[in-house]
């Protein structure tokens, strides 16, 4: 199972195992990661499981669709080129050892 | 409701004009429509939370966001309330919907209009998406409606929901007015307890499978928002309104494609308005008996008198 580490705010490490096919998101609701909100639950729709992905990682990603960059202009911290929404990564083995960093507020 | 592929090009549209981005624009206005509807109310001390407070809130800033004119808004309530009830099942409610109907239609319908409405609200956004070529001409009225229709009386039975917790549930109050920046998480919370939109149906368009049930082509399926809600095998003491629960996965807008468009703009609403009350009120009572307002669809009061106490 591919592991990604977030790091919230406050600089701690936290890593999480992503089953393949799920979202960077859904793992961290489920394992209790607390910068995250997800407020419409992964439909893409509000911007509030915002994460800034390691500079060495952000070409290894598929690049985000129309919806999540339009998105991400009103995310509540401040956007990034490195910015993306949790619940559009999906895990995969190549995305083992991923690195992610939490803004400081999602809403 | 549409199916892909159309849907996909109507809905993205909505949520351009009701989008993260754009809330942020609308905050500032609402929060401050909030503190002064509060104000003005701790100054009445003795109000119904229903008409005085779940109604006025959104009604203050609502039609204003979309660039309804002043006159005829009193159209709004009445015209959702019997769209809302139209989905059945044939009752007498149902039937003295359809009665009622025209006059609250027309008045609707001709302030989808592009030169009825202001030309820096949501109306006129959608009209622009379809000069942009996004959708057709022909599309941009029937967009604006949808949102007369579903964005204000399922805000209003969510802000009245929200009250009512609050009002009955005094360790909530307490816990809110202690940490006033849970306002958004109490509001959707409400949403997940009283799930003010209780049912939504789908239509199957293929013979289909759910939960070992075979259903034909064309069933109409009824889905229970609230029971789904208060579902013990996913939910810690469903039946308990906690502001502090972590609410993600409740189903009160729906889920999937159709998910509700105006989540942002109902919660912004919301989180403002239980703000503005946890930072100005010391205490809501209830005063009398919590009247019911029955809809074949939505979950809510009729009538609610409580007295404000200022902080």
């Amino acid at each position: 199972m591919p592991t990604i580490t977030v790091i919230r705010p406050d600089g701690s490490p936290r890593d999480l195992a992503v089953p393949e096919g799920a979202s960077l998101m859904q793992a961290a609701i489920g394992q209790g990661i607390e910068g995250i909100v997800a407020e419409c639950g992964g439909n893409a729709m509000c911007a509030t499981c915002h994460v800034y992905v390691d500079e060495t990682w952000a070409d290894r990603l598929p690049p985000p669709g129309e919806d999540e960059d339009a998105l991400l202009d009103g995310a509540a911290a401040e956007r990034r080129p490195t910015s993306r929404l949790s619940c559009q990564i999906t895990a995969t083995p190549d995305l083992d050892g991923l690195v992610v960093t939490l803004p400081d507020r999602q809403v | 409701m549409a199916d892909p592929p159309a849907h996909g090009r109507t809905r993205a549209v909505l949520s351009r004009v009701l989008s993260p981005a754009v809330m942020k624009t609308l905050r500032q206005r609402f929060q401050a429509a909030a503190v002064r509807l509060v104000d003005d109310l701790l100054a009445r001390r003795e109000i119904d939370a229903v008409a005085d407070l779940a109604e006025a809130f959104p009604l203050s800033v609502f039609p204003e966001a979309v660039g309804l004119r002043q006159d005829g808004r009193e159209h709004l309530l009445p015209y959702a309330g019997l769209a809302f009830n139209a989905f059945g099942p044939p009752n007498e409610l149902r039937r003295r919907a359809f009665e009622t109907a025209a006059p609250h239609v027309a008045w609707v319908t001709e302030q989808c209009r592009r030169e009825n409405l202001a030309p820096d609200g949501f109306g006129a956004a959608i009209h622009a998406a379809a000069d942009a070529g996004a959708i057709t001409h022909d599309e941009a009225p029937l967009l604006v409606r949808s949102l007369l229709t579903a964005g204000l009386d399922t805000t209003v039975n969510s802000i009245g929901a929200a009250v009512y917790c609050l009002a009955r549930f005094p360790e909530a109050w307490a816990r809110l007015k202690a940490d006033p920046g849970l306002a958004r998480a109490a509001f959707e919370e409400a949403v997940r307890f009283e799930s003010p939109v209780q049912t939504f149906f789908r239509t199957t368009t293929r013979p289909v499978e759910i939960g070992g049930a075979h259903l034909d082509e064309g069933s109409k399926v009824l889905m229970f928002l609230g029971a789904a809600n208060r579902d013990p095998r996913r939910w810690d003491a469903p039946d308990r309104y906690d502001p502090a629960r972590a609410t993600v996965g409740h189903v009160g807008f729906g889920s999937g494609i159709h998910m509700c468009v105006g989540q942002l703009l109902g919660r912004l609403e919301g989180e403002v308005i239980l703000s503005a009350l946890a930072a100005r009120v010391g205490s809501i009572a209830i005063t009398g008996p919590a009247v019911r307002r029955y809809n074949n669809t939505l979950r809510g009061l009729e009538r609610l008198p409580v007295t404000l106490t200022a902080a």
